[in-house]
């Protein structure tokens, strides 16, 4: 229903909830109980402090550099409440509750932002792809998926994600005229967080939105507030139900504004201004579906901040198990370039070897 | 006048002069703008010279490289930056297909003179695809010049020149030596030839070519060495291609000794190149055979165990005691 409601070419953004969490599109509010709002909420505040912790122990120089999900948690958050175990997810790297919900640990995000290979071998998750950080080169792998999903007839769909800056790459149309022409079940989630790094949206692209841009290539489009949990959870579901349909490619265009820095090498002060920053503020969404909770009375101060508490513990816990880790052997760093390792490669691995008792009988 | 510069400083003093003296300049790519680039190379020249000279672009490298095509041919001569050198891959087809084959096919007709700048190299506790040295496979391409500088006063000169060559000039920038030296460097224009090689320690025992940050390791190597009474002449290759054969040739038949040292991948690396021009132009002068000291044929680790593959002071010692011991 939402998308002919809500069809790109109307240029309206579908919204259930508004900036106090008072539900303004009764019409579209999606079916889901108290129990599973509340989860999602949690879910979506165990992303945030983990985020916050780890900027403070990037800040003690406990972690390499890290992007945070800050501001942006309702996305991968209703996501989190649709994906199914067999579903594929195919990440970028800024999608934290999606992460976690596919099966992932955060001792193993932890362990990848550590410098760590074994962060992105999650061991309890099915069907998830590593991050990758070349720009929207992930998306035609999701759509190389759907293809066996449909050759295999398989009741899977796949979740891929790009940003906003993103979408101005070559593989980004190419992975959406792929879906449309195979009318693979994959559901691209554009995350408009409005900057791509310092580039600003309008710079990117002389649309006015992304989510038109499925138009182009014959397939589903919406663009939906971001912010806003039900709206992103009811387009997440209809776009799940409608590819496992046969009905194709969805593209989700998800308004919303990264609060923190692109990555923690990056300072957000040298391209926007307080004012805009605060004026996202008002539309956080975390803070929106809290309202909500709190109004149906399902939710408290107390508990949140009992909550938070527990969270940091545990998150502590999980971080200190990661930084003792340890060293993994040096024939990791050979042994996964091939499936079949070249005898040079052998060679050069003993060699190092040598090179490594050597060094050590001269002390240096 | 002279001023303490690091790389950063040095590079965006040579785009400042260009832009100010050739209104045919303009300077592009992801974040330059604004920001003034991740690593703050080009900061404060949009503010200076326009948006219209300096700005950001969409986030698409195989489009900032085709949009330069089409400026230098029509006459301007784009400055362009990939963000890291890992992702200046997806620009491989335009790179590969017309900014190095433009002049050819339109038989001198029309010049892609133009310089792709990018950050590369390891050593700085990157994610993936920040740490790789691909310099092999874009000088591996006909009509492509290629440019790595190992010190401020010598990146300066050599994009001085790079930006006034009619050829394209891939420049790849040390960014773990970004602002790891400082040195004096004159504020006002010099160039650095392309193309040319330099000693910059004589020694007796045994020519180390090297470039980039590798530079720095190959230092300390040689005090090691020093201590152990064998003596290294330095090359800095400064050009990737056209190497300067004729500078390492003559320091070989000196010395009768070659390693290249690089952080790059061994195999079709630099390093091959060179030791098999050394074989072809020096053979009866050598006294061991051309070694090389390189990265592993593998992906760069992340962080954890990146040392593992980095090329050390330790490592290039260990290969000048056996070459002079051989």
């Amino acid at each position: 229903m939402i998308f002919k409601e809500y069809d790109p070419i109307k240029k309206k953004m579908f919204q259930v909830i508004d900036n106090d969490g008072k539900v303004i599109n009764p019409k579209y509010m999606p079916e889901i109980s108290d129990e599973l709002v509340l989860k999602a909420y949690k879910d979506m505040l165990f992303a945030r402090t983990s985020d916050l912790m780890i900027l403070s122990y990037q800040r003690q120089g406990r972690i390499f550099t890290y992007p945070p999900n800050y501001g942006q948690e309702a996305i991968s958050g209703a996501v989190a409440q649709v994906m199914r175990k067999e579903d594929w997810l195919v990440p970028a790297f800024r999608e934290m509750g999606a992460y976690l919900a596919k099966g992932a640990s955060l001792k193993e995000i932890f362990l990848y932002f550590m410098g760590y290979e074994d962060g992105v071998n999650f061991k309890n998750a099915e069907n998830f792809l590593p991050y990758s950080v070349p720009i929207a080169s992930q998306l035609p792998h999701a759509v190389g998926i759907g293809y066996e999903i449909k050759y295999k007839k398989k009741d899977q769909i796949v979740f891929t994600f790009v940003g906003d800056g993103g979408t101005s790459e070559g593989d980004f149309h190419e992975a959406l005229n792929f879906a449309g022409v195979w009318n693979a079940p994959v559901i691209f989630i554009v995350q408009n967080n409005q900057y791509g790094i310092s580039t600003p949206f309008k710079v990117q692209t002389a649309s006015e939105g992304i989510a038109i841009k499925s138009y182009a290539y014959g397939i589903k489009g919406i663009q939906v507030d971001g912010n806003d949990f039900f709206a992103m959870y009811k387009a997440v579901k209809e776009s799940h139900e409608s590819a496992r349909r046969g009905e194709g490619p969805v593209l989700i265009e998800a308004i919303t504004y990264r609060r923190g820095p692109h990555t923690t090498s990056d300072d957000p002060t040298k391209y926007r201004l307080n004012a805009e920053e605060e004026a996202w503020a008002e539309k956080d969404p975390l803070k929106r579906l809290k309202a909500w909770l709190i109004d149906r009375e399902l939710y408290d101060e107390e508990t949140e901040q009992k909550l938070i508490e527990d969270y940091k513990k545990e998150i502590d816990r999980q971080f200190i198990e990661a930084e003792n880790y340890g060293p993994v052997p040096i024939e990791d760093i050979f042994k996964y370039t091939y499936a079949d390792m070249p005898e040079d490669l052998k060679q050069q691995m003993v060699e190092y070897q040598k090179f490594l008792q050597w060094k050590e009988a001269r002390g240096l | 006048m002279k001023q303490i510069m690091n790389m950063v400083n040095a590079i965006n003093n040579a785009l400042d002069i260009k832009l100010a003296e050739d209104d045919r300049v303009i300077v592009y790519g992801e974040d330059v703008g604004v920001e003034g680039g991740v690593f703050r190379v080009t900061e404060g020249l949009q503010k200076k010279y326009g948006a219209e000279r300096v700005f950001d672009s969409p986030l698409a490298e195989s489009g900032i490289a085709g949009t330069a095509v089409g400026m230098a041919v029509a006459g301007l001569k784009p400055v362009i930056e990939m963000q890291f050198s890992g992702f200046a891959n997806p620009a491989f087809n335009q790179v590969v297909s017309h900014v190095s084959r433009m002049r050819n096919r339109s038989r001198g007709k029309y010049s892609t003179g133009m310089v792709i700048r990018m950050p590369y190299g390891g050593g700085i506790n990157a994610l993936e695809h920040h740490s790789e040295s691909l310099e092999a496979i874009w000088a591996h391409i006909p009509g492509l010049k290629v440019v790595i500088p190992s010190t401020p006063h010598d990146a300066k000169g050599l994009l001085i020149s790079a930006i006034e060559s009619d050829d394209p000039i891939w420049f790849m920038e040390p960014k773990r030596i970004y602002r790891a030296i400082k040195q004096e460097v004159e504020t006002e224009k010099f160039t650095v030839p392309i193309g040319k090689a330099k000693v910059i320690q004589e020694g007796t025992d045994v020519t180390i070519v090297a470039y980039g940050a590798m530079i720095r390791e190959v230092q300390k190597a040689s005090v090691l060495a020093k201590k152990e009474g064998i003596s290294v002449e330095i090359i800095d290759l400064r050009t990737i291609y056209p190497i300067d054969k004729e500078t390492i040739v003559d320091s070989v038949k000196k010395t009768g000794r070659i390693i290249t040292v690089h952080e790059a991948i061994r195999t079709f690396g630099v390093g091959a190149e060179i030791n098999a021009s050394i074989t072809e132009e020096a053979f009866l002068y050598l006294e061991a055979p051309p070694k090389r000291v390189t990265g592993f044929d593998i992906i760069v680790p992340l962080p954890k165990n990146e040392p593992h593959f980095m090329v050390t002071p330790e490592k290039i010692f260990y290969e000048i005691v056996r070459t002079v011991k051989f």
